[in-house]
């Protein structure tokens, strides 16, 4: 809202500069948010907030300014020509829910044509545009005191008479801004004998709008329900400064005041003369609120005693009248403060005006123990060990297309959006991998090669008619970021200039470290993963039937469709699955005190042997002594010498006791075992 | 001059030090000059074993050999109560030099048979000489830097030899040194991300004034995004949230119907559901408004949301809690600044500023006016207030006997604040250009 420093000084006359006095407002709570223009010209915008409907004009702002620096404040109070005769008009209130009062004044003989100059500049200033002399004057009523009145061409009124009430199913309404609307039993309309001729708070009607022919006027000042305004406006996409002020509540106390203004700047402006007195229809009396003031609860919320000088003079000069009580005060709330309802809302007033910078920094004390989040530990671990890998922390957006919603999690229910940013945000994510392919997919696309990124955070899934929420850790890494990083030592498949093998291997050791973080035993691993990713070059890993884990390249396909660059590695953790293992405790064994034995063993295998079956079998023979079983540094070899179909593979088996150095025999011994074991899967033992 | 083994007037600790050194100088003196015959292969075999054999004889002879002579001309004569330390010295000069002779003649012959009786030569670059330098070497090794220094000095001064320029020359060669200025390589480490960082900083400062953490979830019914906070159906102060709502909510009654939380504040009401006064939690969060993204808006950031509820709080604890709070994050020289403003579930509510951190509060900087805090000298920072009574009311806490107060606030703004970063936009898209600034 604008205001002008000028204008409000009309009403209170602050002896300093406009600057400060936008400083003092803001610190009273009426916030002036920016300052422009100079002089008689300077303009405050301002922030009211939405308690205060009352301060949303410039006599309300003027009251302000008179509580804070105790200035008496200039009242509005239109002088009114004597009226001539009685005017047979009537006001119907039938809905006295809708419409607590309705305040109205009849004008003859009045001629309209543009304001006078003073007034159009001074809405001009405010960004309002001037139309004509009775239009301009309700809008400038409605800057100076805040009130929402309405100007009728009072001869296109049926039937002598206003009626305050539901519209009927069927009725339509042209209104001022040339829509023709569809009215239904929730509106509330202002009806001539026949017709509705406005929308109750929000719109006059366009038939009955003043025009340069209009001669004879109906002023209308009204009081109307905040909710019942706000539905209507809603339902029709309105937001009009009528409807703003009424959702918010007006002064029911006020319409008099407001007719009669308005009265006078048309009467001013255009001649004319008044029939009658002012129709003033109450349909629901409003009794005056009072509060009960107790200085011990003063004290009790802010921590500081206030003298009763003090309070008195801050709530009178606010336009609240005290009664001394044996307790405090018994405090009657004026019209306008809506806002006024409870004891603590007179605290607010004392405090704002007290000044909060004037209250004491305390720290109170405090014996308790501090809570951790349930899983705190384990997200810090987490966390802590994807830093430590080269994992950037990212957050995504958490909307994803319902298109990836299908493909990437095609058997959840996704949680769809009424009012979506967009159609590329529409549901909830129901994956992370959308998430992570978009963020790889920006990297890329400017140029950016090397890109290993994280994510936690939440996917969502409607479960019934209840949001189910899980937490997940996403990875995503791009091929080259894990070629270069291949540890040296540990390339296995020499042959393949892609690395295919090595640098899965090296993705999977990043889930391994990861999974290794839980008490999770035992972890296996499976080829099996979602159509998302590419068959052969993923899998997940499971305790149990349980997946904690999926992970391995994203299928081509799916890469193509984003236009990824590079093939590209997610990884998927379930936390609410991982997290129901704890965190892996390190015990302390005994360090080995006899040297280590290890033997190579060169195996030549069938492609479908797999290493997990090697080390199973080697692990069912149980000899207590191996210490480890891997594959050797020599690496996998294929062609030449070995047959299509198959590899070359050399293992490496490590035995130590705790208790005694190995004899060769014993060694020699295990070995035969290790080889059978080998060579009944299928395994030729290579002569050494 | 041969060195002699002569008897010693002075049997004090250091005089016996000083007679060690000198013989283990000697020893490795002389092997220096007999090596140079044992490993000439230009030399008859015989030659070089009769210089080994003088050589182990002048040492360990069994009458007149050296160690033989300190036994004989040392020991004996030493003072009853200083002959168990000279027994100790000889001991040790034999058991760790004498022993090295043993062996290096032992070796000596071992080659001289290998090679055959007599006319075949050694080796010149067997494992002799290395090893010969080496266990050398390694007498030298056993003395600590203050026998050293000690042998050094005998050295000059009896026999004219700078002994720590003949190991040099005659041992390693100086080592070339790295280009120590070439940059080192690093291991990749991961940003924390600045958004998170910042709230788990927040975290921290309210953790260490004895909050508990809490969290809630991000989809919420309208009763604990709004109702339960003071919002009654239908009221404007709705229209601020831009909310964004779940579909298919019509059947349900108001207050049940999901949405997407706009602030942490519901946090707030599941605590206190949950717990009984008095309690302090700090809710950080991801929270979700219908904001178009631009280089000032997101549909998501962050909030960190705090409550204190007791017997006893009162505003003034609320102003001292935060103030300490900002000065704990942004620096003791940070000043707070409260004024009035308007938030359904607190009442009195508050703005809460900070002096610019940019310009210490002055407005001014660089000569022109601050362009963070408008030339103000204050950024506006959080939004809080005393827990409203009718909040207590949805939670059954007595309003007449407790008193709280609340505050949240916003993560990115503070980030963006706190590292100058231009455009929200940059937090939401994973640009590693951007991360790794934070690593």
């Amino acid at each position: 809202m604008k205001l002008s420093p000028t204008w409000l000084r009309e009403f209170v006359a602050p002896k300093i500069d406009d600057r400060q006095l936008a400083d003092d407002l803001t610190l009273a709570g009426i916030a002036v948010e920016g300052i422009s223009g100079e002089g008689e010209a300077m303009v405050f915008e301002m922030e009211i907030t939405t308690n205060r409907p009352d301060a949303m004009n410039h006599y309300g702002v003027a009251r302000e300014a008179s509580a804070i620096y105790s200035l008496p404040l200039q009242w509005i109070s239109p002088k009114l020509p004597a009226a001539q005769g009685k005017t047979e008009f009537r006001i119907e209130i039938e809905d006295a829910a809708g419409c607590a009062r309705y305040t109205g004044r009849i004008l003859r003989g009045v001629t309209i044509r543009p304001s006078p100059q003073p007034m159009v500049q001074r809405l001009a200033s405010l960004d309002q545009r001037a139309i004509n002399n009775a239009a301009d004057a309700s809008n400038y009523t409605l800057w100076e005191m805040g009130h929402p009145t309405h100007a009728f061409d009072l001869d296109w009124l049926e039937g002598g008479k206003i009626v305050v009430r539901r519209a009927r199913d069927g009725e339509t309404l042209k209104t001022l801004d040339g829509i023709e609307r569809r009215l239904t039993r929730d509106d509330l309309v202002i009806a001539d004998a026949k017709k509705p001729v406005a929308l109750a708070g929000v719109m006059g009607g366009f038939d009955s709008m003043i025009t340069e022919r209009t001669k004879n006027i109906l002023i209308e000042s009204a009081w109307f329900d905040p909710v019942t305004v706000r539905k209507m406006a809603k339902r029709h996409g309105m937001h009009t400064d009528a409807s703003h002020r009424f959702e918010r509540g007006a002064d029911c106390g006020a319409t008099p005041l407001a007719c009669d203004r308005v009265a006078e700047l048309i009467l001013a402006s255009g001649g004319g003369q008044l029939e009658g007195g002012v129709i003033d229809a109450i349909a629901a009396p409003r009794q005056p609120l009072h509060i009960e003031l107790r200085r011990a609860e003063v004290t009790r919320i802010l921590g500081k005693q206030l003298g009763d000088e003090e309070i008195i003079n801050i709530l009178t000069r606010l336009g609240f009248a005290l009664t001394l009580e044996d307790y405090g005060w018994s405090v009657q709330v004026p019209s306008w403060r809506l806002d006024i309802e409870r004891e603590i809302d007179l605290i607010e007033e004392l405090a704002r005006l007290h000044g909060y910078d004037k209250f004491e920094n305390r720290l109170p004390a405090y014996v308790g123990s501090v809570i951790e989040l349930l899983d705190a530990a384990k997200d810090a671990k987490l966390r802590a060990t994807l830093l430590a890998l080269g994992y950037n922390e990212t957050i995504s957006l958490t909307f994803i297309s319902r298109h990836d919603a299908a493909k990437f999690s095609p058997t959840s229910n996704a949680v769809e959006l009424t009012n979506p940013l967009s159609e590329e945000a529409s549901v909830m994510r129901t994956s992370m991998v959308p998430g992570m392919l978009n963020m790889l997919a920006y990297n890329l696309n400017r140029g950016a090669e090397n890109v290993r990124l994280f994510e936690a955070g939440n996917v969502f899934e409607m479960k019934g008619s209840k949001v189910d929420q899980r937490k997940t850790i996403c990875l995503g890494v791009t091929l080259e970021d894990l070629k270069t990083n291949l540890l040296e030592g540990h390339i296995l498949d020499f042959e393949d200039e892609t690395r295919k093998l090595d640098v899965f291997r090296s993705f999977k050791g990043d889930v391994e470290v990861l999974l290794n973080r839980f008490d999770c035993n035992p972890l296996r691993y499976e080829a099996r993963t979602t159509g998302y990713y590419f068959p052969g070059q993923s899998a997940c890993a499971l305790v149990g039937e349980v997946v904690l884990a999926s992970f391995g390249q994203v299928h081509t396909n799916v890469a193509a469709a984003r236009k990824l660059r590079q093939p590209v590695f997610v990884a998927e953790f379930d936390l609410k699955e991982l997290y129901r293992h704890g965190l892996r405790e390190p015990r302390y064994r005994a360090l080995p005190r006899y040297p280590a034995v290890e033997r190579d063993f060169s195996f030549v295998f069938a492609d479908a042997v797999s290493f997990e079956a090697m080390q199973d079998r080697v692990e069912a023979l149980h000899i207590a002594e191996l210490r480890s079983f891997v594959p050797g540094p020599e690496g996998i070899y294929r062609g030449a010498d070995v047959r299509e179909g198959k590899y070359s593979l050399l293992l490496r088996a490590t035995f130590q006791s705790g208790e005694c150095t190995l004899r060769e025999e014993e060694v020699a011994q295990w070995s035969a075992q290790v080889i059978q074991a080998l060579q009944e899967l299928g395994g030729t033992l290579r002569s050494s | 001059m041969l060195y002699t083994v002569t008897k010693l007037t002075d049997y004090s600790e250091r005089a016996l030090l000083e007679a060690s050194l000198r013989v283990r100088l000697v020893l490795k003196s002389e092997w220096r000059v007999v090596e140079q015959t044992v490993i000439n292969p230009d030399l008859p075999s015989a030659a070089r074993q009769k210089a080994l054999k003088d050589f182990r004889d002048r040492w360990l002879g069994r009458k007149s050999g050296l160690f033989g002579q300190m036994n004989e001309l040392w020991l004996k004569n030493a003072p009853p109560d200083r002959k168990k330390d000279v027994g100790q010295l000889v001991n040790q000069l034999k058991q760790r030099d004498l022993l090295q002779i043993e062996e290096l003649v032992e070796k000596g012959s071992f080659f001289a048979r290998q090679s055959g009786e007599a006319v075949r030569p050694f080796n010149s670059d067997s494992g002799l000489q290395q090893e010969t330098l080496s266990r050398i070497e390694s007498l030298l090794q056993n003395l600590d830097s203050f026998e050293i220094e000690k042998l050094y000095e005998i050295a000059r001064q009896e026999f004219s030899i700078d002994v720590s320029e003949a190991l040099q020359s005659d041992g390693n060669p100086k080592e070339r040194g790295v280009d120590i200025s070439l940059p080192g390589n690093r291991r990749p480490l991961g940003a924390e991300h600045p958004v998170i960082k910042t709230m788990n900083e927040i975290v921290a400062v309210f953790r260490n004034l004895g909050y508990s953490i809490e969290e809630g979830p991000e989809v919420e019914t309208d009763y604990y995004n709004f109702e339960a906070l003071n919002f009654p159906p239908n009221h404007p102060a709705r229209d601020t949230q831009d909310t964004l709502f779940i579909a298919g909510q019509d059947a349900k009654v108001p207050r049940d119907r999901l949405l997407l939380r706009t602030h942490t504040s519901p946090v707030q009401i599941r605590s206190m559901q949950k717990m009984k006064p008095p309690l302090r939690v700090i809710c950080p969060g991801k929270v979700h408004r219908n904001d178009a993204p631009d280089a000032t808006h997101s549909p998501i950031f962050h909030q960190v949301e705090g409550l204190a509820v007791d017997t006893n709080i009162t505003f003034c604890d609320l102003k001292g809690t935060l103030d300490h709070a900002m000065k704990a994050l942004f620096g003791s020289s940070v000043k707070t600044r409260f004024y009035p403003s308007f938030f359904p579930f607190t009442e009195p509510s508050a703005d809460m500023q900070i002096s610019c951190i940019f310009c210490d509060g002055k407005g001014m900087r660089d000569g022109g006016p601050c362009r963070n805090c408008k030339a103000s000298g204050w950024i506006e920072l959080l939004g809080c207030g005393m827990v409203d009574p009718n909040v207590f009311g949805f939670v059954d806490y007595d309003p007449a006997k407790i008193s709280g107060f609340a505050f949240g606030m916003g993560v990115e703004r503070i980030a963006i604040m706190k590292y100058g970063v231009d455009d929200i936009q940059l937090f939401f898209n994973g640009d590693v250009r951007f991360l790794e600034q934070f690593a």
